[in-house]
């Protein structure tokens, strides 16, 4: 049974930071788990916390008027759910719902906020990475847009 | 010297006599089905009876009566799976062919030419983990393949299938991939785009390679969908520590002969038809940078 | 080149030529004029060879011109080359009709039925550029019988040029002006003041048996040499040079040389290069029907890479720009085709350049991506296995050179 130190230390989004920046966000870190149909967050409301997947299945969805709720995205083990917390308003853009049972490290984006502002290399460092995980998930996105597997493109 | 005499042509029929290569044979729809709002499966019988002898890769030049010709990768056959001496193939309705092809009833007679093209790498990559990547109807070419590395399972390592479509109804083979499974294919599915009573993945296939978790050391790629996905599918491999050379795709141009004469099929400095369709990526990379090539 | 014992027949003797081809049964094919154009059709003597007659070529340009004395091969290369037989323009591949079962029933294949051709006054380029074909259609893994049937079994009456004009590169391309094989028999036309003759090299057996059919005689040290004097100043007066040095590295390293751009403001995409060119190859087969769709035939047409379609795939095509498809031609010509299939495809005849309404010049083209080449000269880009892309090893016929 792994301590939040050592999921946090071992986390892909984590790699690679300093044992004292680890410690300042481990100190905002707490557990959390979710039953399979739970939201995590959902659309409009203030964005105050992420999460790290430990294990189940959450999906990212909006809900259509007429259509229910559609599927954007699903994440796993090692992916991080929320990153408005970093960014103004601090409101969430879509739900987030365990479609199993799903066991998390929940993370205090306030508490983190203010370490940052304390601590700018703290803040550089999770931006950097964040940054980067965004990248992938724009790059995916575009890929979902193109529609590759449409008519004119099929393969 | 008197001329040449006039041989009499009998009728082709498929049969004993060396045909050329431009003559198809009539092989007789024995069974369809439709798996996709655009997407068919027909087995193919030859109407002369001599099955269609094929390897893993390979396409045939199909075409229903008076409406042209296209290529199609071969999707089933020979042995196993219940397929001895048929020839099966997945066609996608997209034009006026492939729509007389998928209308064409059981007991219509298909015109096919073939086999052509340079089939998956079964035999050299053994001892290897092998990931199938497959992006929509990419997984009918790859699927002789996966049953080629299932028919002989203890010759190679891990193997994996990541396999993405548009959406859960664009998605084919479902039982096939359970059977699969059972016999040591590691199976992940994902789709762009789902509803509620979708519980599988949802995202582009790329993803899944990230998550697939194998041994980049000594893995080898079979891949095969459209050409943005494959090109991204690649990033994704190389980021996994995939070496290119590695790496196997099908590509696909406007082929009208399949014998390298036309010339349409031109890819760089290969014919698709004869060079291809499966090429290994580190020879292909600097021809795909080239736009409009 | 050639044997030291050559032959010479005079002027009045080469209808005998004709006479000794068609007792053999073969169809003569060869130049003559039409439509104020110096074109191959089947002809029957000497007459309906296109006497005094010279072709005045430059890009964009082809004038007949009446020469000052009466040659029957006093000109170069016209707008058709023997790629018409090789490869017909048209060709239904066979028919079919309806089957009970709505479907495709017997398919009847064309009989092989192509007459026996024999070919005067086919020049080096040109048996070059039927050697090249031979290699694209019958050196690959799925030969057609067809094909095949249609180069057996050809004679050739070349004829070696004594001048050329001022669109010819055949030098820069190593394949001529001077024929060296490839051929049954071998003319050199020479006039000296009154004396109308050939020189005549035979290249086969049976072009040995045809000689012997003819009135002639074995040539003298000075007849050889006139015929050796009229070789140099064809090549003296090569109007074009093409450097080949590395130019498939070259073009490969060039794909986005703004020269490009600057040569598809001019090319109209109209195809007029790849229907002359002797080489070019591209067909396209199409279906088709009888109204009531109860007959259909296959055939087989020439088409270009220059067309819109050419490369359609999925909703599209893949080379949609002028640019794109004038680079694909130009590449493919020089460099491509070497991998693919073991040679270049430019035997440096000159047609493309005569035959383009806007007079583009691949040797102009080809020297301004050479001149303005900033990419420094690197390895083959290509990891393509060469044993791999060009299957080809030769299965040529006589033609082959």
């Amino acid at each position: 049974m792994q301590t939040l130190d050592e999921l946090i230390a071992g986390a892909p989004i984590f790699a690679g930071l300093a044992p004292e920046h680890l410690a300042l966000i481990a100190g905002c870190a707490s557990n959390a788990r979710f039953d399979a149909g739970e939201y995590l967050f959902r659309e409009g409301a203030p964005a105050e916390r992420f999460f790290l997947i430990r294990h189940g299945a959450v999906s990212l969805e909006v809900d259509a008027p007429g259509r229910g709720a559609l599927v954007i995205e699903t994440l796993h083990q090692g992916d991080v759910a929320g990153w408005s917390w970093l960014f103004e308003p601090y409101r969430w853009e879509l739900d987030a719902r365990a479609r199993e049972p799903a066991a998390v490290v929940a993370f205090d984006g306030l508490c983190l906020r203010g370490k940052c502002e304390v601590d700018h290399e703290l803040g550089y460092q999770l931006m950097r990475r964040f940054a980067a995980s965004l990248t992938e998930r724009l790059q995916a996105t575009r890929m979902q847009l193109l529609d590759v597997y449409g008519h004119a493109g099929s393969g | 010297m008197p001329d040449r005499a006039e041989a009499p042509v009998a009728a082709f029929d498929g049969g004993a006599a060396e045909p050329g290569p431009m003559l198809p044979a009539p092989f007789v729809v024995s069974a369809k089905r439709q798996d996709t709002s655009d997407t068919w499966t027909l087995e193919l019988r030859s109407r002369a009876g001599t099955p269609l002898e094929f390897a893993p890769g390979q396409f045939t030049m199909l075409s229903a009566f008076g409406a042209g010709e296209v290529p199609i990768s071969i999707s089933g056959g020979g042995g196993g799976e219940g397929e001895e001496g048929l020839l099966v193939h997945t066609v996608r309705a997209v034009g006026l062919a492939t729509q007389a092809i998928c209308e064409a009833p059981v007991g219509e007679a298909l015109g096919v030419r073939g086999p052509f093209g340079r089939p998956w790498p079964v035999e050299e990559v053994e001892g290897a983990d092998v990931v199938v990547v497959a992006g929509g109807i990419g997984l009918a070419p790859l699927r002789p393949a996966i049953l080629a590395l299932l028919a002989r399972r203890e010759r190679y390592g891990r193997l994996l299938l990541l396999y993405g479509g548009r959406s859960p109804e664009q998605l084919l083979y479902a039982s096939d991939l359970e059977r699969w499974a059972a016999r040591g294919l590691e199976v992940a599915v994902t789709v762009d785009s789902a509803g509620p009573e979708w519980l599988g993945h949802v995202g582009v296939v790329p993803r899944l390679v990230h998550r697939a978790g194998f041994d980049p050391d000594g893995a080898v790629a079979l891949l095969c969908g459209p050409e943005v996905m494959m090109r991204f599918t690649f990033s994704a491999l190389v980021q996994a520590g995939v070496s290119g050379d590695r790496v196997y795709a099908s590509m696909e141009r406007n082929m009208q002969c399949g014998i390298g004469h036309c010339g349409h099929c031109q890819l760089g400095p290969t014919l698709v038809c004869r060079d291809g369709p499966v090429y290994r990526w580190s020879e292909l990379e600097p021809w795909l940078a080239i736009r409009e090539l | 080149m050639g044997q030291p014992d050559g032959h010479t027949v005079e002027r009045d003797g080469l209808d005998e030529l004709f006479a000794a081809l068609r007792r053999r049964g073969y169809t003569v094919v060869g130049p003559t004029v039409r439509d104020r154009a110096i074109v191959y059709g089947e002809i029957g003597s000497c007459a309906d060879l296109p006497i005094g007659w010279t072709d005045e070529q430059e890009g964009g340009h082809y004038r007949l011109r009446r020469r000052e004395d009466e040659a029957l091969f006093g000109y170069n290369v016209g707008p058709h080359s023997w790629k018409r037989y090789q490869l017909p323009p048209q060709v239904r591949l066979w028919r079919a009709r309806r089957g009970d079962d709505g479907g495709l029933a017997e398919v009847e294949p064309e009989p092989a039925r192509a007459p026996r051709y024999a070919f005067v006054g086919a020049r080096s380029c040109e048996l070059h550029a039927m050697g090249i074909l031979d290699r694209v259609l019958l050196g690959g893994a799925h030969p057609d019988p067809a094909d095949r049937a249609r180069r057996e079994d050809v004679f050739v009456v070349a004829v070696q040029c004594s001048q050329a004009a001022s669109t010819c590169f055949c030098s820069s391309m190593g394949t001529g002006p001077t024929a060296e094989s490839g051929f049954d028999i071998a003319l050199t036309e020479v006039l000296e003041g009154p004396r109308h003759y050939f020189v005549l090299d035979v290249g086969s057996e049976r072009g040995a048996e045809v000689l012997g059919e003819l009135p002639h005689a074995r040539a003298a040290k000075e007849e050889r040499d006139a015929a050796s004097a009229a070789h140099a100043r064809a090549a003296a007066q090569m109007g074009r040079e093409l450097d080949v040095t590395d130019i498939r590295d070259l073009l490969y390293r060039n794909y986005e040389n703004p020269r490009w751009d600057e040569v598809a403001e001019r090319c109209l995409a109209c195809g007029n290069c790849t229907m002359v060119c002797p080489t070019c190859f591209c067909t396209s087969v199409e279906d088709v029907t009888d109204l009531a769709g109860e007959h259909v035939e296959r055939h087989q047409r020439w088409d270009s890479c220059f067309t819109v379609d050419y490369s359609y795939i999925h909703g599209g095509s893949v080379r949609s720009t002028t640019r794109a498809r004038y680079r694909q031609w130009m590449t493919h010509k020089l460099a491509t085709w070497i991998d693919q299939f073991g040679s270049s495809g430019c035997v440096g005849c000159g047609r493309c350049i005569t035959w383009c309404p806007v007079g583009i010049d691949i040797t102009e083209e080809a020297r301004a991506i050479r001149e303005s080449d900033k990419t420094p000269a690197t390895p083959t880009i290509l990891g393509i296995d060469q044993a791999r892309a060009s299957t080809a090893t030769g299965e040529g016929t006589d033609a082959d050179a």
